[in-house]
């Protein structure tokens, strides 16, 4: 045993633990930066957030190691068992747990809270690697591909329903996970169409075009919808004169719909076009049930969604609570509103700009100490770190976490198995999202969505939580070695 | 196996981080490198300047009486995040108003379009400038009334209901001051009329700030590097006025019912001892919030209260400038003191007449001055105007008449320490050359040598004229302030301008002057104690003529120069006359005499009807 432990921290990824022992001090001194008083300047007390992430930190050193000596074939055996415990625990959480600024998803735990939802990702990870490294696993098999979106949104559900729909958005991290795997990358582009679809037709559905009473929004996405599924017909189908002649049809219907609009009567031209795209679909569908080509039946599917996507986005728009509706409408600039909603991003961009190249320096910070970034040592915590850090310091920690996130697909590609391959490309995952939603969120590019940026952000369960996620991958890159020596 | 096949797909990923990366390294070149604007938000965020104001000046009258001082004044501030189980009843009562106008504030208050800085953490103006009396009552109860402050401010209070028009008054600033000068800010306090206007910047004193740091509910988080740039307010100037708040308050009640004005001046000094535009208005009514609705109702009025006319109404001089008239001609030659002059009822030339009250003829320069005689000015200004061996061309012979009114204070302004004067009108060459198309003779404008035409005065300016002639020869530029403490006046205000007029001739008006009082057109301003010496006038206008007085006395170190010019009061002796020498007599003897008392009271009862 010993003599196995001895070859572990041999083969263990040092480059890791060094990349994630800078990151986690690098956090602790953003933390003391954040909740800095000015009155009280004792960052080490056990009364402050500095003092207290100090605690989580250090002892989130002592948690790796003792992940470190768990064997891999203990996680193997018992993914499913860890999965359902944690499932268990967060239906639990939804009914005991005390309403913190309307979430319910802290669990009171003596004098910390834990959040649950934390710890599910690393669990959903494990459940994910263990079912998909199952020998008669296929991703192309829908019911295989069904289970997985099942072990995915099932703990998505329950975190919404503690009111955490942030921490429940990073389950979509694992669908980059199945993309590595061999998911059809025309999913992801549908997951992107859709986005852009939402993002233009909700901004500018209410803009006319020109003076003419077409709503730019419609247009443009009717318009996407239908270029769309010609390109997806040349990707899948293979047919170029079809995508010749469909192309001529639709273009040339939009164009002249529109010189008759501009100089002849002015009209609304969406219905037409739809009519254009609707026929569209007859036809895809016509070629896949008399030639029973299957592609011909997905891209049918993909034009009726589009097609009919903007019309269901007004309705799926107004039943989003106001609060996340004000949030995308401040995010798509349709809402100005510095005291309101677009308060926090406001101030984080003051925070971000005023520090410079190099920074006002350590504790320095009037922005972030004076609580001007809400959120500051959580969500926003990387506020300070442009704050006080500067240019220099920000880039510094992105520069950081390419290396970390490319060392740890680097381990993920030389995983002998596909559990560990999984489960490190659902570590990549869930990195990539959190980095790009949270910083992106603190420089006003992504939507203010509540998720802390990894061994930053203040807070034992989310320092905890990133532990455990990495060191389980770590201690399984290093049995690799263990494995070759075996055999 | 599948991952094989799909083993380039973590270039894919790969690639999707170092897009991410680059992405935000651009947006942070641009938010940190680029962009100077939150660098500029981050220092009024954080940074809140607690300005400490400084006391303004209080002001003096020449005898050291407090004419304007600071009283505490309260506002009633409202943190609304603050405010819960408010009795409404109770503080409605204590603050004297109804629930509908407790209502109707806070509604303003949270209404972002009429009150853009709101937040509901800070404090907002709930009720401005509560007085000290309804303060007390309030603040005892203050305690009950959570999320409810006070917040002191000082606001002006005058002791005497008098030189409004002087004193000026003080108001919020406006747009247009801030833009002018950066140093206000909104909400500050700035003269606004009168003195408080032009002495401005030494009443204001400097102020004070304290740099603290404040976090995003607004909340004091201490002092910035523990108060090194903080700054301690310097208080404003205190100022003396040469007014004499006595003779100001017995010309003020002599002025009820009358329109027109008084200036008294102590001509050695040019020091203003009396200033008086009537109508005029009680100071009191502009102190604190009353002041936007006082202001609107004069502004209204027919009568125009808030015009100070003693510097800003221009009127015909009428026969007071015959002194000015006689002075030129004397020193130019035109006449001297053996001159005699024919008047058969006034000045008669082909069809040209201009009246006069029945006297002797031919007649002197002397006498003429004292029975104030139309025809002899007249005959003066023609001959000057007409003599071709010492002017070349009429042009000419108005241009030196020109110069002669200027250097004696006329046609600019005086250069008063008072905003808004006037300079009333001195026509030259060009003006006539103009308005007859260059064909123009002595004839056409001869009632400018008695004060009429096109000839027009404010008030100060007649009484300078008064200084002048008292001085025998000079004036110091009048000024209402006579004493800026700890600062100085203004050198402008000290200059001593002379006439270029010899001191004999200026004996002679002098002695017309005096000749006036004791057998001419102002025998009612003799009296026993001292010689005065003066000269009425009456001004034809449109309506009922103008009366007007101008003197001063004693004749020999003179001590007051007065002028005062009642609008349609009709002869000079009428009004100007009994209020010029009940002006003189205040200052000089300090008191009005039993008699002197009777008819100030009777003056002051008598009211001219004016129709608008």
């Amino acid at each position: 045993m010993s003599q196995t432990q001895k070859s572990i921290f041999r083969s263990i990824d040092w480059v890791v633990i060094l990349l994630y022992v800078i990151l986690v001090i690098w956090g602790w001194f953003s933390v003391c930066g954040a909740s800095y008083d000015f009155s009280n300047p004792n960052i080490f007390g056990w009364e402050s957030n500095s003092g207290k992430q100090l605690v989580w930190g250090g002892t989130s050193f002592v948690l790796a190691m003792f992940i470190m000596l768990v064997e891999k074939r203990f996680y193997e055996s018992s993914a499913y068992f860890i999965y359902a415990a944690v499932i268990i625990l967060l239906l639990v959480t939804i009914f005991i747990a005390p309403d913190t600024k309307g979430s319910h998803s802290w669990l009171p735990i003596g004098p910390v809270k834990l959040q649950p939802a934390e710890f599910a990702k690393f669990s959903t990870a494990l459940a994910l690697g263990k079912f998909m490294s199952e020998y008669s696993f296929s991703l192309s098999s829908s019911r295989n591909f069904m289970s997985v979106v099942g072990l995915i949104v099932l703990p998505m559900v329950l975190i919404i329903a503690q009111h955490e729909t942030g921490s429940a958005l990073v389950f979509f991290a694992f669908f980059l996970m199945l993309y590595r795997e061999g998911m059809t990358g025309s999913l992801l582009f549908t997951g992107f169409i859709t986005v852009v679809y939402f993002v233009v037709g909700i901004r500018y559905s209410d803009t006319p075009m020109s003076y003419l009473p077409v709503s730019v929004g419609e247009f443009t996405v009717i318009l996407l919808a239908m270029l769309c599924t010609i390109g997806l017909m040349w990707v899948y189908c293979r047919n170029l004169d079809e995508v010749k002649i469909l192309l001529a049809i639709g273009l040339g219907t939009t164009a002249l719909l529109l010189l008759f609009a501009f100089f002849v009567i002015p009209f609304n031209i969406c219905p037409v076009m739809l009519v254009v795209n609707i026929s569209m679909v007859f036809y895809l569908l016509y070629k896949a049930i008399y030639y029973k080509l299957a592609n011909y039946a997905l891209v049918g599917l993909f034009c009726i969604f589009s097609s009919g996507f903007y019309y269901i986005c007004d309705t799926l728009f107004d039943h989003l609570e106001p609060h996340q509706r004000i949030r995308i409408e401040v995010l798509l600039g349709m809402e100005d509103d510095p005291r309101g909603a677009g308060y926090n991003v406001n101030q984080a961009k003051i925070a971000i700009g005023s520090g410079g190249f190099s920074g006002k320096g350590f504790l320095n910070g009037t922005q972030t100490k004076l609580k001007y970034v809400p959120e500051q040592h959580t969500d926003f915590i990387f506020c300070t770190v442009g704050e006080e850090e500067g240019f220099l310091g920000s880039v510094g920690v992105l520069i950081t976490y390419l290396f970390f996130i490319w060392r740890l697909i680097f381990l993920s590609e030389r995983q002998p198995d596909t559990l560990g391959r999984v489960y490190g490309y659902s570590v990549v995952s869930i990195f990539i999202f959190h980095l790009f939603i949270n910083v992106g969120m603190v420089l006003g590019l992504t939507p203010v969505i509540g998720i802390p940026l990894p061994f930053f952000s203040y807070g034992g369960s989310n320092v905890w939580g990133f532990t455990i996620l990495l060191f389980i991958f770590l201690r399984m890159d290093a049995e690799r070695e263990l494995k070759k020596n075996k055999y | 196996m599948t991952d094989t096949s799909f083993h380039n797909r973590k270039y894919v990923i790969g690639g999707v981080v170092l897009l991410i990366v680059i992405t935000f390294t651009v947006r942070l070149v641009y938010l940190q490198l680029l962009s100077e604007d939150y660098k500029i938000f981050a220092d009024s965020n954080a940074f809140l300047n607690n300005i400490i104001f400084p006391a303004r000046g209080a002001i003096f009258d020449r005898n050291g009486k407090p004419l304007v001082y600071n009283q505490p004044a309260y506002d009633v501030m409202v943190v609304m995040r603050e405010v819960e189980n408010l009795d409404t009843l109770d503080f409605c009562e204590s603050l004297g108003i109804t629930k509908e106008i407790f209502l109707q504030r806070m509604e303003y208050i949270k209404d972002r379009n009429k009150n853009p800085g709101y937040s509901s953490y800070t404090q907002q103006i709930f009720m401005s400038q509560l007085p000290s009396k309804d303060f007390s009552v309030f603040q005892e109860k203050l305690f009950r009334f959570k999320g409810f402050y006070v917040r002191e401010r000082s606001v002006r209070r005058y002791d005497y209901p008098y030189a409004a028009h002087v004193l000026g008054d003080v108001a919020e600033v406006s747009q247009k001051d801030i833009d002018r000068e950066s140093y206000y800010m909104p909400g500050d306090y700035i003269g606004k009329q009168g003195i408080e206007r032009s002495y401005e910047e030494d009443l204001r004193g400097t102020k004070g700030v304290q740099i603290l740091l404040r976090d995003a509910q607004g909340r004091i988080r201490g002092h910035y590097k523990d108060g090194a740039f903080d700054r301690k307010p310097i208080p404003g100037r205190n100022l003396t006025l040469g007014i004499d708040i006595e003779l100001q308050s017995l010309g003020e009640s002599l002025m009820q019912g009358k329109l027109g004005a008084i200036v008294a001046i102590e001509p050695s000094t040019g020091e203003i001892l009396a200033m008086v535009s009537a109508p005029t208005y009680d100071p009191r009514l502009m102190e604190g919030k009353e002041r936007g609705k006082q202001m609107s109702m004069m502004f209204q009025d027919p009568l125009h209260p808030m015009l100070n006319r003693a510097i800003q109404g221009t009127y015909p001089p009428g026969s007071t400038f015959k002194t000015a008239q006689g002075l030129t001609f004397l020193q130019e030659g035109i006449v001297n003191s053996q001159t005699l002059y024919p008047c058969s009822r006034g000045f008669r030339y082909g069809r040209m007449k201009i009246g006069c009250h029945s006297h002797y003829s031919p007649i002197a320069f002397v006498p003429a001055t004292g029975t104030s005689c139309n025809a002899y000015f007249c005959w003066g200004l023609y001959y000057m105007l007409n003599n071709r061996n010492k002017y070349s061309t009429i042009q000419a012979a108005m241009t030196v008449w020109k110069d002669y009114m200027v250097a004696m204070g006329f046609g600019y302004k005086l250069g008063v320490d008072m905003p808004g004067e006037s300079r009333g009108l001195i026509p030259n060459a060009q003006f006539y050359d103009k308005i007859y198309r260059s064909s123009w003779s002595a004839l056409s404008v001869l009632p400018i040598a008695i004060g009429q035409g096109e000839v027009t005065l404010t008030p100060l300016q007649i009484a300078n004229l008064g200084a002048t002639i008292a001085n025998r020869g000079y004036y110091i530029t009048p000024h209402v302030v006579k004493y800026v403490e700890g600062g100085h006046l203004a050198d402008s205000l000290l200059k001593r301008h002379n006439v270029p007029v010899d001191k004999q001739f200026y004996e002679m008006v002098v002695a017309g002057m005096r000749n006036a009082v004791t057998n001419g057109t102002c025998r009612g301003a003799n009296n026993p104690w001292y010689e005065v010496c003066g000269k009425t006038g009456t001004a034809q206008n449109r309506g009922h003529d103008h009366s007007v007085f101008m003197g001063f006395a004693p004749r020999e170190n003179p001590k007051i120069a007065v002028a005062v010019y009642v609008e349609n009061g009709g002869w000079g002796a009428t009004y100007g006359v009994p209020i010029g020498a009940l002006m003189m007599e205040q200052y000089i003897r300090g008191e009005l005499s039993d008699a002197s008392k009777q008819k100030a009271l009777s003056i002051q009862e008598r009211t001219i009807k004016y129709q608008f």
